[in-house]
């Protein structure tokens, strides 16, 4: 049997295949982070919440209106990139004036609300939701066995991570919002009708979340609680990346992803930590995290 | 000359603050205006107020005879007044490029991005770089150059050329010259008075809030004892 660093091949890859699914995850979710704190300056604690919003438009889509997969991953998006942007337009927008700290509180009550109702609707426990047929099984590439969804999940997130720097970082509209991020009242003046940019990037924050969470249905159970689960990981991704880095938010999600599914292969007892402790080094020695403005 | 931007009686607030109270001016197409007046006697706050940044206002801002105060601030740029502010507001992440294609396009008549950079060259030659690693002065030239393309009609310049070099300030008055032969109208507010002298139709001065002489240029030689007095020149 092959051995690399004293573990089998096999059982190195296949963490390095969780770690990559995992960073996937970190990576969509961070991302969208900080799209929205780089323009909103709101730290959306609800982001947990839309992603797992996601995961259940994906399921109730399906149970009670027989809508599919690969419809449900792009109407699931939609409908909580709507619910979003209606939150930013009547609430969320009218706290910009105040303390930043007005909106994580909103933010978080908005997101132990959407949790609350979802365990009072469904309960705490953890529904399945399948895998679509024409991504079912795996396949042997001879080293080791790759489900076919798990390498869907890997390059479709790649793809929307892309996408979306390509949005931000090679378009007109990404221009209006990067300099919006900079100078607001200025692009206002210019004839850009910021308002409506801050609804459309709160709701594509939350499309973003949701998107992830359909995407993650299939692998993990579809629960209230996945979102809690996960954000406090995602948070620690965004800060090791810099807070509203869109490219740090994606290199600091697949890397911490792969970080921890690495750990678990050397030292299984520090690999819930891990990333808490890669993100306190980072603090330490790199307060503006590795890709953030001061860095 | 018929006026295109009538201001009167026009009062601001910042907070409980009081600064305008009761500015009245008009600029005449094609005009070159300055307001002149000592450092903080709201001289910036006025260009402020006809923008519509500042949103605590009273009075009345006309221009092309349409009533301007409840219009809403992304909207002044499309009624044909573009703003270059005093800090410039260069943009670090984006590209010179992209600086410069940034403010939308909101009527027709406006420069080509051709005509830009042949009035501009500099900024040719830095096209691909970061909007803040240019010089002060060229910069300058980005702040204005950007607003050419948009096709505004009145140019509100706040003291474009504060901390510039003697050259630089010499190559944006060519600037504003070009601009006043190609018919673009122009409110600026300048505290370099040989400047302001060179390139301004009108004078409005300035003292506590509110216009307290209007003259052209040809009086000024007149006006010395007074611009003396309340600039404390």
């Amino acid at each position: 049997m092959t051995m690399i660093f004293g573990i089998p091949l096999q059982a190195f890859l296949g963490q390095l295949l969780i770690g990559l699914i995992n960073g996937s995850f970190y990576a969509l979710l961070s991302l969208g982070l900080a799209v929205i704190f780089g323009l909103l300056r709101v730290i959306n604690f609800a982001h947990g919440a839309q992603y797992m919003l996601g995961a259940f438009a994906a399921m109730l889509m399906l149970e009670y209106f027989g809508i599919n997969y690969w419809v449900a991953l792009i109407l699931g998006p939609i409908v909580v990139g709507l619910f979003g942007a209606i939150i930013e337009r009547t609430m969320l927008s009218r706290l910009y004036d105040l303390d930043p700290l007005y909106g994580l509180l909103f933010t978080f009550g908005l997101a132990l609300t959407i949790e609350g109702t979802f365990r009072y609707l469904y309960g705490a426990a953890g529904q399945p939701y399948s895998v679509p047929t024409q991504l079912a099984g795996g396949t042997n590439l001879g080293f080791m066995f790759l489900p076919i969804y798990r390498g869907w999940v890997v390059v479709v997130s790649l793809v929307a991570c892309i996408g979306t720097w390509l949005l931000i970082e090679k378009t007109k509209l990404g221009a209006y919002l990067r300099a919006a991020t900079e100078n607001p009242v200025l692009v206002q003046a210019f004839g850009v009708n910021v308002p409506v940019l801050l609804t459309l990037t709160y709701g594509l924050g939350a499309a973003l979340a949701a998107f992830a969470g359909v995407l993650a249905a299939p692998i993990y159970q579809v629960s209230p609680l996945m979102g809690s689960n996960i954000i406090i990981v995602v948070f620690a991704v965004v800060v090791v990346g810099g807070m509203g880095s869109i490219m740090g938010a994606i290199i600091t999600g697949y890397m911490l992803g792969i970080a921890e599914g690495l750990t678990k292969v050397f030292y299984p007892e520090a690999s819930n930590i891990v990333i808490f402790v890669i993100m306190a080094i980072v603090l330490l020695l790199r307060p503006a995290g590795l890709f953030g403005r001061d860095a | 000359m018929a006026p295109l931007l009538q201001v009167s009686n026009l009062n601001a607030w910042y907070g409980e603050s009081h600064v305008l109270h009761g500015v009245d001016m008009t600029v005449g197409e094609g005009e070159t205006i300055t307001i002149l007046g000592r450092n903080g006697v709201g001289k910036t706050t006025t260009l402020r107020t006809i923008v519509g940044i500042i949103r605590e206002r009273k009075g009345e801002i006309r221009f092309a005879g349409k009533d301007m105060l409840g219009v809403p601030l992304h909207r002044t740029a499309h009624n044909g007044i573009g703003f270059v502010p005093e800090e410039r507001g260069i943009f670090s992440t984006l590209t010179v490029e992209e600086n410069l294609m940034l403010p939308p396009v909101v009527a027709e008549g406006g420069m080509s991005l051709e005509e830009i950079y042949e009035l501009f060259p500099n900024l040719l030659e830095r096209r691909s770089s970061p909007g803040t690693k240019l010089s002060g002065g060229e910069q300058q030239m980005l702040a204005i150059a950007r607003i050419l393309r948009t096709g505004v009609k009145l140019l509100i310049l706040d003291e474009p050329t504060e901390g510039l070099a003697p050259v630089i300030v010499q190559r944006i008055g060519e600037v504003l010259k070009t601009l006043k032969e190609r018919g673009m109208t122009v409110l600026l507010v300048e505290q370099n008075f040989r400047f302001a002298s060179r390139v301004a139709d009108r004078f409005y001065l300035m003292d506590h809030g509110r216009m307290v002489a209007n003259f052209p240029v040809g009086e000024l030689p007149g006006k010395m004892d007074m611009l003396h007095k309340v600039l404390g020149v």
